[in-house]
């Protein structure tokens, strides 16, 4: 049993932090967990390889969440680790994009920790 | 210090679409939104309170108003045009943010803005989702925070408001939706 590898990318610390906690909270046994606060730092973070998920923020500057999404495939590392889409809005249409452009599911902002391990949880069976 | 609304550069966005003209009702699913948002997020339970200006029906939003603490803004673009906004006192501010990301990180001035400017964006988030008419037809801004004190915010255009007036630990917070009419 090892401890999971997590990436969280947001433009807010604070809720870089809240998403760890939630993580926590869940249940899941968390190891490395690796911060960028926009598209472009975590496609650097991904190409280090060795992530189990990924948890991504759409509204960010500089590169946004779905322009993230969409530029993974380019990268060999993030082949097969799952994309959780955050989203502060209630959109049907981006989350469809954001299914549509890869994603494995989405998180709509203000969350629980149940929901984030009703999310996640599926998605990490037989990881750690 | 003044405060233009910047809701005017989202017009162009939304000039195809027929705005919808704020409802009064709207009151407490801004609330309820509120509430929710703080006890998911930061932990805390509002207790809703009576704002000092009773305002149970929308009225329209006053030109000028001096201000002081600490305000976030996150603006709306598309059927409804307009900004919603959280204004506290600084200490509340820093309370808030402490509940968020603990207290030593709450000691940073930017993630005291960045937590309440993430609190405005995820109310306005939630707000809108509970309403099916706006929740595809809505786009929101990311969050501008202001702090200081004696600064005005002023609308470009005729404007009206909700106010929701909440307790956190007795010190009050004003969240506001301010829509062009």
């Amino acid at each position: 049993m090892r401890k999971l590898r997590i990436l969280i990318v947001d433009d807010s610390a604070v809720m870089r932090k809240i998403i760890e906690r939630a993580l926590r909270q869940a249940g899941l046994d968390l190891g490395e967990v690796r911060e960028a606060s926009n598209g472009a730092e975590a496609l650097v973070e991904v190409q280090k390889g060795s992530l189990d998920i990924i948890l991504s923020d759409i509204n960010m500057p500089v590169m946004n969440g779905l322009e993230f999404l969409k530029t993974l495939p380019t990268i060999p590392a993030a082949k097969g680790v799952p994309v959780i889409m955050i989203t502060t809005e209630g959109s049907e249409a981006r989350v469809v994009e954001a299914l549509s452009a890869g994603a494995k599911g989405y998180l709509r902002k203000p969350f629980t920790p149940e929901q984030v391990k009703e999310r996640v949880g599926p998605l990490l069976a037989g990881v750690s | 210090m003044t405060i233009t609304s910047a809701t005017t550069a989202a017009t162009d966005v939304s000039a195809e679409l027929k705005r919808l003209p704020l409802d009064t009702a709207w009151k407490s699913v801004l609330e309820c939104a509120t509430l929710e948002v703080f006890e998911m997020m930061a932990a805390t339970r509002l207790t809703p309170c009576i704002p000092p200006e009773l305002t149970p029906h929308a009225q329209p939003a006053t030109p000028t108003k001096t201000q002081s603490g600490l305000i976030a803004m996150v603006g709306m673009a598309g059927v409804l045009c307009g900004i919603t906004t959280i204004h506290c006192s600084s200490d509340t501010a820093i309370r808030l943010a402490s509940k968020m990301a603990g207290t030593e990180a709450a000691k940073d001035p930017n993630i005291v803005s960045d937590a309440i400017g993430e609190l405005c964006n995820m109310v306005a988030g939630n707000f809108k989702a509970k309403i099916t008419s706006l929740a595809d037809h809505c786009m929101l801004s990311v969050s501008t925070v202001i702090t200081g004190e004696n600064y005005a915010l002023q609308s470009a255009e005729p404007s009206e408001s909700l106010q929701v007036a909440v307790l956190f630990e007795s010190s009050p917070i004003q969240i506001s939706l301010i829509t062009q009419s």
